[in-house]
Formats: structure tokens, C-alpha cells, sequence
């Protein structure tokens, strides 16, 4: 009992926050590209907070629903339908057996995700259950959803208190252009000071060069001091390494382990997912913060969301409404 | 230890550059150090990545701030560690050299000048230290490969290199964990699989250890195959001195 996949869309594939612990073995960590928007998915319908989610780019999926389910959608707005009636998003949404959710093509954002409170039963390889596509490993057998494909769920959950207040405000992906708060490093030092002037005071352009792997940009040449090469090391999620064409490269969730490009800056954790809900020919500018500053960020959005837990476990209004009148009508006979 | 230097690369991940030389001393340092941060398990560490002159480390800054993270890290490279010299482990992997198991060969002996056999004589006869792995999972960066058979790339990669290849790429010589595409000159084949995710231990090697390739023939390649497939075989692994 699960769901069905009609139609795979352009790239849906299960994540999760990716495979940790591997790296210094050569595996890429994967994972979702938008942890915010998998984050509040999962919120939405009490998941745990690294359940697996079906992670959508640019044209979404169609699912038949096989088994009643909690679901909850976020990210990009690819205008969900359920049975051809629209959807809404971040709410928590009943589905019952034979009901079919289709996604179109991304109106705003190009990354949606959808996380059920059935759970996918998907084997857990090496600690994650996400798809690393390059190893074909992990996921639904290490590749991406096709029509067909069918996954069970692996618990029976259709049931969730506070029903009725589990709904967010929705995040806004309609812009086309998004200033990148970046910490500068670790090898900031191998450009000149005109090429980090360069860098951050200009409008870089998102180029068709983006996928899961890392996004290439476009813009004014960032000159090093004498060459961007490096004795490879380490790259992070939101690393940003200009090579010796002195175009910005940011590496994202599929991103190799190591690399050999001197890394300008780095990208904040809370703003990569402005930068992955993006589309080709967007503006991208980038603003030097600090370290400290930018874990700062990370720990106030970690707050919101513990905001947001709190206020999606309260009885609704209209629910305590309900109630006193109720009461009153109790009242009422008793008198 | 006055030339390493701790940097932040980003909110989640802090980098420690030991200098800028690759050579089996600093290798030592930051396996020193993996194990070290593994051994004290420092709250917050999420996953390291070891490189030929850096680690990067990942962390969770929920549970860990940079400059306390900084901090700690500082005082563990200034510990005055001995450097574990005087023992490696040394992983012996055979492989099956030439004709349809290297169908490079042929370019690499023309392009040093020797005869098949010198090729295989000289690339086994080293005990050859693993720097990183990276690029692919279980793909390791392995040192010191003799300039006599330093071969270029191929000008036109292949689109698909069979896993366990032994190949030689400019100044480099490795094995092909998987199934992949590659410009490297492949030499041999190894029927041991660095890489088995269906493995308790996917991964056979890790960065400190070092490899040593035993020639076999065609035989002993079918044999130890079959003893692969069946989970039977286990390399041979000999504890020497540095």
C-alpha cells in the first residue's frame, strides 16, 4: 500500500539530508537541495525530521495513491491538482486510496517536495535512504522516479491531531534574482583584490549549466593573483570555486568530495535554497557576511521552525470555537 | 605544526590546511588527526573529508560554534602527537597485467621505452601510499608511482571503464572501483572489488594505508574471482615498516 508513479516528471527523486559519515570514502553526501522546504514538509505531518521525501525538479510527477496518507507539499509551486482539483500547499492534506496528485511544471521555484506520513519504505543504505544518481546507490534503486514505479509505504498513519491547524504561510519563490549571503574562504586568498571586489559587487546569471550537482554562473571575469588550482581538499554544500575561466561554480547537494579549484567563499546553509530554487537566467549577487554572522542565520531559522511545530500543534480557532459553543449549547439543556 | 592554519568554509564546515607539500609526512598528520577527532569524539562533528594537505571537517553548529570548534581543533594540532611512523598496513592486491585485462600495455611499455615485463616489474615492486580517496566512492589517490612509466592520458577517454581496471594516468596509477568513464591507460585488471556496496564494509581502503599490486596470471585472476563472488576472499594484508 503506497504510491503509484503515473509519471516520473523531469527529475523526482527520494532524499533525504543525504549520506554523512562516507565522504572520506569518496561518497558524495546527496541529500535534498532545499533542506528548508524538506524541513517544513516533514514538520507538517510530525515526521521525523530526516523522513525521506520525493524531491521534484522543473515538471513534477503524478502519483496514484494506493492507501490513505497524510501528505504535505513545499517548495517551488509546480500547481498541484488532486483528482483535477487544485491543491493547496503547506498544509497537511488527506489523500485517500485511488486519489491521484499530479504536478505541472514549476510556476515559481524549479524544486518541489512531497513527504507522506506513511513513510517510504525505502531500503536505508550506509545511513540515508536518499539517491545518490552517480553511484546509483540508495533511493529507489539508485536512479530516479519513471512511470510505473511503485512504493510502499512502510506504516499505517492516517490519522494526525490538530488536523486542521497544520497550514504555513507559503514561502515565495517568484523572484528572478537573489542576493547570496556568502562567508569568504578558505582560499579567498588566491584572488586578487580586484577579483573579490569584482565578485562581490557584481550581478552573476544563472546559465543552463544546473543541476543537482552545482550551478554554474556567468558574469564579469573574477581574476585570481596567479592560478585558481589548488592541491585538491574538501568541498562543502554551497562551496563556491572559480576556476581558472574566472566564472563562479557553486556545488551543491550532489557535489563531488573533493576538487581542485581555489573556493572563493561559501555559500550561508540558509540561503542555498534561494539559489536552488532558481531558473536559468536568474541574477545571482553575492554579500560578504561572517562566520559567526551566518551561523547566527542558521541558528534563527532553526528557531522558526521550532515556531512553526509549536504553532501547527495548537487546536484551530475555529476548532475552540466549536467547542464553546458547544458548551453553551450543553449548558443550554442542562438549565 | 606553526604551519597549519584553520579556516572557516562556510557555517557547517571548518578546513585545516597543513601546508602546501604532498608527502607521506603530512599524510601521517592528518590521519594522525582523523583518528584523533574520531578517538575524542568531538561534539558536533558530522562527517571529514582527508585531502593530500587538508581535512575539512563538517559540523553541526547547532551543538558547535565556529570559534569553539576553531579552539578545540587548535589545541589537537598542537598536541605534541607522535606521528605514528614505523607502521603501515599494506594491502596486497593481485592483478592480472596485459592483453585483454590491460589493453593499454602496449602504449605504456612503447611510450617508457621497456618491455611489457619491465612495466610490470616496476609497477609492482612499490608499495604505493593512499593519499585521499575522492572522485569515485572507494577511488583512491595513490603516490609514488615511478616516473619510467609516467604515461599521458588517452587524447579520447573511454565511455565506460570496467570496475577493478588498473590504469596509469599521467603521474598517477590507480583502480577503477566502478563501472565508470576515464581517460586513464589501463595496464590490468584486479578480480578483488575495492568497492562492494552490498559489503558490510563497502569501502576495502582508506587514506594512510598503502597498496601493493602482486602479478597473477590468468588462472589465479579466474580463481580469485570466483572466490569474490562466493564472499571467500579476503586481500592478504602485511603490517611492515615505513
Amino acid at each position: 500500500m503506497g504510491i503509484r508513479i503515473l509519471k516520473g516528471g523531469m527529475l523526482t527523486t527520494v532524499q533525504d539530508l543525504g549520506r554523512t559519515g562516507y565522504q572520506s570514502q569518496g561518497f558524495g553526501v546527496s541529500g535534498v537541495m532545499d533542506v528548508r522546504s524538506f524541513r517544513i514538509a516533514n514538520l507538517l505531518i510530525d515526521n521525523p525530521e530526516n523522513e525521506a521525501v520525493l524531491e521534484f525538479t522543473l515538471i513534477g510527477p503524478t502519483l496514484e495513491f494506493t492507501a490513505t496518507s497524510i501528505i504535505a507539499i513545499t517548495g517551488g509551486d509546480f500547481q498541484p491538482t488532486i483528482n483535477g482539483e487544485p491543491a493547496p500547499m503547506y498544509t497537511a492534506i488527506y489523500m485517500k486510496k485511488g486519489d491521484i496528485l499530479k504536478f505541472g511544471s514549476a510556476r515559481t521555484g524549479s524544486r518541489g517536495y512531497v513527504a507522506f506520513s506513511g513513510y517510504l519504505r525505502i531500503p536505508v543504505v550506509m545511513g540515508s535512504r536518499c539517491t545518490n544518481l552517480k553511484s546509483h546507490l540508495g533511493g529507489f534503486k539508485g536512479r530516479k522516479l519513471e512511470a510505473g514505479d511503485y512504493i510502499n509505504f512502510r506504516i499505517k498513519r492516517p490519522y494526525l491531531p490538530f488536523f486542521l491547524s497544520r497550514t504555513l504561510d507559503l514561502d515565495e519563490f517568484d523572484q528572478e534574482e537573489a542576493t547570496l549571503r556568502v562567508v569568504m574562504g578558505p582560499q579567498e586568498d588566491h584572488f586578487s583584490r580586484q577579483g573579490i571586489k569584482t565578485f562581490l559587487s557584481s550581478e552573476y546569471v544563472v546559465t543552463s549549466e544546473f543541476d543537482r550537482m552545482g550551478c554554474r554562473l556567468d558574469g564579469p571575469f573574477i581574476a585570481p593573483k596567479e592560478t585558481s588550482d589548488i592541491i585538491s581538499d574538501g568541498i562543502t554544500f554551497g562551496s563556491i570555486q572559480v576556476p581558472s575561466h574566472g566564472k563562479p561554480i557553486i556545488l551543491l547537494a550532489d557535489r563531488q568530495t573533493t576538487g581542485g579549484y581555489a573556493k572563493i567563499a561559501t555559500v550561508a546553509s540558509v540561503d542555498i535554497p534561494k539559489l536552488v530554487q532558481r531558473k536559468t537566467d536568474h541574477k545571482i549577487r553575492f554579500q560578504a557576511i561572517t562566520v559567526e554572522e551566518a551561523q547566527k542565520l542558521y541558528l534563527e531559522e532553526m528557531k522558526e521552525l521550532d515556531r512553526m511545530r509549536k504553532k501547527i500543534h495548537q487546536p484551530c480557532r475555529e476548532v475552540l470555537e466549536c467547542r464553546l459553543t458547544a458548551k453553551r449549547l450543553t449548558r443550554l439543556f442542562i438549565d | 605544526m606553526e604551519n597549519i592554519k584553520i579556516a572557516a568554509a562556510g557555517d557547517s564546515s571548518i578546513l585545516i590546511e597543513f601546508g602546501k607539500e604532498i608527502n607521506p609526512e603530512t599524510n601521517r598528520k592528518i590521519t594522525t588527526i582523523m583518528q584523533l577527532i574520531k578517538d575524542q569524539q568531538i561534539e558536533g562533528v558530522v562527517d571529514m573529508i582527508p585531502a593530500f594537505c587538508s581535512l575539512l571537517i563538517n559540523y553541526d553548529p547547532r551543538i558547535v560554534s565556529y570559534g569553539k570548534m576553531q579552539k578545540r581543533l587548535y589545541a589537537l594540532v598542537k598536541m605534541d602527537v607522535r606521528y605514528q611512523a614505523g607502521r603501515k598496513k599494506v594491502f596486497e592486491i593481485p592483478v592480472c597485467y596485459g592483453g585483454v585485462y590491460g589493453p593499454d600495455m602496449d602504449t605504456i611499455a612503447a611510450h617508457a621505452g621497456l618491455t611489457q615485463e619491465e612495466v610490470i616489474k616496476i609497477h609492482s615492486s612499490k608499495d604505493y601510499l593512499i593519499y585521499m580517496l575522492g572522485f569515485l566512492p572507494g577511488f583512491c589517490y595513490l603516490g609514488g608511482l615511478d616516473e619510467r612509466i609516467h604515461t599521458p592520458r588517452l587524447a579520447n577517454p573511454r565511455v565506460k571503464i570496467a570496475a577493478g581496471s588498473v590504469g596509469i594516468g599521467g603521474s598517477q596509477t590507480g583502480i577503477y572501483p566502478l563501472d565508470s568513464p576515464g581517460g586513464w591507460q589501463l595496464m590490468g585488471m584486479t578480480p578483488v572489488k575495492t568497492y562492494d556496496p552490498d559489503r558490510k564494509r563497502p569501502i576495502l581502503l582508506e587514506a594512510g594505508d598503502y597498496i601493493r599490486f602482486i602479478p597473477v596470471d590468468e588462472g589465479e585472476y579466474r580463481r580469485i574471482k570466483e572466490l569474490v563472488e562466493q564472499n571467500e576472499y579476503e586481500c592478504t594484508v602485511r603490517e611492515g615498516e615505513v
